[in-house]
């Protein structure tokens, strides 16, 4: 190697990974154009950064375009039903807490059929990474309306437009009990986006990072103008958050300091409809994750166990 | 059995009456405590080496109107000098706390001609005129009815110790029962003692006194006294007894399988066995997630089963329905899991608190698509536990979904069992993390039994990603025709390949299993006490019955085709809906049979019949002798 003495490289890493390390080998199947590429990227490149075996990270995800994401991933995967990604990905952390977990949802899965799980397990506050794929539309399907379609958008199932304004997922999830993190991110931004999603995979607990995705043959009205005027993104920096490169600020003119322990600041930025944020809204590190205590008595002898079990028969001699 | 009461007996009687079995019910208004008492008179029981066999009488609701007959709530304890495998007839002796509360139970058949009453009397000169026309019209229509009913100033006896004598009644009452039963009064202060002693000597000492005024009011009072001796043998047994219901033996098979996670949504009948095992869980390093719903607990219990804990979700009929779609996943992805429904009566909501077998088709057939799976049904409270630990095993080896039936009768039924000697082998083995051969697939199919090895996150070059669509053998999402034939045939492989390792069903009620005979009955789950009981009892007269009763659903347990070709007539008896053959619009071509039935004519094309009903309780053997000789005599006819 270039200067580097080969022993001093060995010495370090035992095993090193590679980009290739972290993808799955075959075709990635999303359309052309579909912001669902860089997502996956980022994903690798993080992982390949963070240098984690691929054998104990484990990508989850549900139904839709997104949760084919586990698929194109060389780590193990679980690609469930629809709207249960998260259950299943609280449920592997639940007794295995030192597995790196990913989850890959969309607005329709995650908003819609998954919108009880979504509120849930921000509660349970797991350590993972929630990634939506938010582009507003179901594309799977084939164009009908989801939680986050804009009011008037025609679709499938609203020809004549979409009847009621999107729900909100930001202030949604910033107002349940125990969050930890929720980021908001556009695809189009490869910094910004490795830096949100960075951010989230080193943060403790369940990190919601909704990100607002392009999808060139369904809804490009969702994306194409805020592509077209970043000014209508505010981006949050703060030393406690992301810090953002020069080269970033000079796309979006507003950039404001926000501390993301600051949660009514953060409800204040998710509520704004015409200056929509980017970055880390809040930021939690003391709030409970719920594998501390699921896992407790992991590893418990089977001397132990016997034990234990003897003494609960015991409860019941007459 | 019952002795006609005579006054010119001399109280205190001392000899006792030397009896074989009786059925004993308590029955007061929710909260009164007549479940305390009951339990606590079945234990009693347990300990001088009865058979014993518990029903609980359950209202529906938490805090149902007082003096109604909704409202009953209580205990039905059969209590005899053999083990006990039902809840028998009517019962022998009663003591209500009002006269409402009796109506239900004599609506549901519990009592007969001869079932002694002993009833509080304070109803004859409550305050209200109705209440006190209700009571005398009730104690007059109980006594038409030929129950012999004593009025007992049962509220005025305990007010003498304590002053609110709702609280402590029940223990009066256990006082009275003791000593009916001749059962040792130590034992009785002992078990106040017990239930009592974290709230101090303050409550521990007024109970014991209402102990034993009940058990002296009774001795000076009544004409009653009986002893029921133990059961040959159990002395033997004594110091290995325990006694718990079937839901507290699911929860003990959670813990002895070594399944770490109990994942769950609120349900009756099922949730007690999770409010057992969360107070101790922790003693055997496992945790209970209480799920947002039916779907998350079981998708939660996939994903731990995934990373290599195989789990477990205990659920009823609604929670069944709602966790369909998991279940599907499960099978396809071939992941261990071992799923308890605790059956109730359906369809719906139906009868939350009350016993029914009607979950079999759905546990078979409910998922879309093609979705073998392994079945298997308890029929006693000990295989409540034992099948547990089988079924986490079952579900690894054959890398699927197990679903364990029990139902409302198992989960509330109280008997004594054997405690078992703990084995470290039920647990399961540590997760394997070594690394996984590259060449062999997620899925190494083995063409003949469709079984493979599964790789487990952490274990190095296993990696593949589980999905519920069609996939390959390395878990390649594959839309051709071909690959969802072959994988569909490798899931079924694995139920009949489970099927060539079963024995063939043992017979009850036949010398030699080639024995032949006129009928079989035919069934699985809790009802197999009272069918063995009334096929002794026709047995006894001279008829050839037999009856065989099915632990293995999925796959059936092999020979039946052979058993079912040596009997004139074949049956199913079951807790379930199906027509009654005679009845109006009914027939052959429509006539709609009991689920295991239903079953066993798709599978063996044998024309079997059924005999099923949805009262919402446990059978009775006098019932079914009844039934049973409709049958027989139709055939000999």
């Amino acid at each position: 190697m270039f200067g580097i003495k080969a022993d001093w490289s060995l010495e370090v890493f035992e095993r090193y990974f590679t980009l290739d390390d972290y993808g799955a080998g075959g075709d990635v199947r999303w359309c052309s154009g579909c912001g669902d590429f860089a997502i996956l990227n980022t994903v690798h490149r993080i992982l390949r950064d963070a240098q984690v075996a691929p054998e104990l990270s484990v990508a989850v995800s549900g139904i839709g375009c997104s949760s084919r994401m586990p698929h194109y991933m060389g780590t193990y995967g679980l690609h469930g039903l629809h709207g249960r990604a998260l259950p299943l990905a609280n449920g592997i952390k639940s007794r295995r807490p030192e597995l790196d977990v990913w989850v890959a949802t969309g607005d329709g899965d995650c908003f819609s059929i998954g919108a009880g799980p979504w509120l849930h397990s921000m509660h349970l506050n797991m350590d993972m990474v929630i990634l939506v794929f938010d582009n507003g539309i179901y594309g799977l399907t084939k164009k009908q309306t989801s939680p986050t379609t804009k009011q008037g958008t025609k679709t499938n199932t609203h020809p004549q437009g979409a009847i009621l304004p999107p729900l909100n997922p930001l202030t949604i999830t910033l107002g349940i009990t125990n969050i930890s993190f929720v980021a908001q991110v556009v695809d189009w931004n490869p910094p910004l986006l490795y830096e949100t999603i960075k951010a989230a995979h080193q943060h403790r607990g369940t990190s919601f990072v909704r990100v607002l995705q392009r999808c060139p043959v369904f809804s490009e009205e969702f994306t194409k103008p805020l592509q077209d005027n970043p000014d209508q993104f505010t981006l949050l920096e703060h030393e406690d958050g992301i810090t953002i490169d020069d080269n970033v600020k000079r796309l979006f003119h507003n950039v404001v300091e926000h501390d993301p322990k600051d949660w009514l600041g953060a409800m204040k930025y998710a509520r704004d409809q015409e200056n929509i944020p980017l970055g880390i809204l809040f930021k939690d590190p003391d709030a409970i994750v719920y594998e501390d205590h699921s896992s407790v008595g992991v590893g418990m002898t089977n001397e132990e166990k016997v034990a234990g079990l003897n003494a609960a028969f015991d409860k019941f001699s007459i | 059995m019952n002795d006609q009461v005579t006054t010119a007996k001399q109280l205190p009687i001392q000899e006792p009456q030397k009896i074989d079995e009786h059925i004993v019910e308590i029955v007061s208004d929710s909260g009164e405590g007549a479940q305390k008492c009951g339990q606590t008179f079945g234990a009693i029981g347990g300990k001088m080496g009865n058979g014993i066999w518990t029903v609980e009488i359950i209202p529906a609701e938490i805090q149902p109107p007082a003096r109604t007959p909704a409202g009953g709530s209580g205990n039905r304890i059969r209590v005899g000098s053999k083990i006990m495998t039902n809840m028998g007839n009517e019962a022998d002796l009663v003591v209500g706390f009002n006269e409402q509360v009796l109506y239900a139970r004599i609506a549901n058949g519990a009592y007969k001609d001869g079932t002694i009453v002993l009833l509080e009397n304070k109803w004859a000169s409550d305050p209200q005129e109705k209440i006190r026309d209700e009571y005398a019209f009730a104690v007059d229509e109980f006594k038409k009815n030929g129950l012999i009913v004593h009025e007992l100033p049962m509220e005025e006896e305990c007010l003498k110790i304590v002053k609110n004598a709702r609280k402590g009644k029940n223990m009066f009452v256990l006082g009275m029962l003791c000593r009916i039963y001749n059962r040792d009064p130590k034992l009785g202060l002992n078990e106040i003692h017990n239930t009592f002693k974290h709230k101090g000597d303050k409550v521990v000492k007024p109970n014991q006194d209402l102990f034993n005024s009940g058990y002296e009011f009774a001795k000076n009072n009544l004409e009653y006294f009986y002893d029921i001796p133990p059961y040959e043998g159990s002395d033997k047994d004594l110091d290995r007894i325990i006694v718990t219901n079937g839901n507290t033996a699911v929860g003990l098979g959670v813990m002895a399988s070594g399944m770490e996670m109990i994942s769950m949504y609120p349900i009756t009948p099922a949730t007690s066995a999770t409010h057992y095992v969360a107070e101790v869980y922790h003693n055997v390093g496992g945790f209970i997630h209480q799920a947002e719903d039916e779907i998350a607990a079981v998708g939660f219990a996939i994903g731990a089963s995934y990373a290599g804990k195989t789990a477990c979700t205990i659920t009823s009929g609604p929670g069944m329905a709602l966790k369909t779609e998991l279940i599907g996943l499960a099978v396809m992805g071939e992941i261990p899991l071992v799923i308890v429904d605790v059956q109730r009566g359906g369809p719906s909501t139906g009868l939350p608190t009350k016993v029914e077998q009607s979950d079999l088709l759905a546990a078979l057939y409910g998922e879309p698509g093609d979705a073998p799976k392994i079945i298997i049904a308890a029929a006693t409270i000990p295989e409540c536990f034992e099948f547990v630990i089988m079924a986490r095993k079952l579900a690894e080896e054959f890398r699927t979904p197990v679903i364990l039936l029990t139902d409302a009768n198992l989960a509330t039924g109280v008997q004594p069992w054997l405690r078992p000697d703990i084995k470290e082998e039920w647990f399961s083995a540590p997760i394997d993390q070594s690394p996984w051969d590259k060449k062999v697939p997620a899925y190494d199919w083995d063409e003949n039994t469709g079984l493979s090895q599964r790789p487990i996150p952490g274990q190095p070059d296993g990696m593949y990603v589980l999905t519920g669509l069609s996939h390959t053998e390395r878990s390649k999402v594959s839309y051709n025709s071909e690959t969802n034939q072959l994988t569909s045939q490798h899931r079924s492989r694995k139920i009949a390949a489970l099927q060539s390792t079963l024995k063939a069903p043992v017979i009850h009620g036949v010398d030699s299993q080639e024995d032949e005979g006129d009928l079989l009955v035919v069934a699985w789950g809790s009802t197999i006490g009272a069918i063995e009981e009334a096929v002794n009892i026709l047995k006894a007269d001279g008829h050839k019955i037999a009856s065989l009763h099915l632990r293995f659903l999925s796959p059936l347990e092999p020979g039946l085709r052979d058993i079912f070709s040596r009997y004139k007539k074949v049956m199913t008896i079951e807790i379930n809906y199906s027509d009654d053959p005679d009845g109006p619009m009914i027939t052959e071509e429509n006539r709609r049979y009991a689920q295991l039935a239903n079953v066993l004519r798709a599978q063996f094309v044998v024309d079997i019949d059924c005999w099923s009903v949805v009262y919402g309780h446990p059978l009775q053997p006098g019932l079914l002798v009844d039934e049973l000789t409709k049958r027989l005599d139709a055939m000999n006819a």
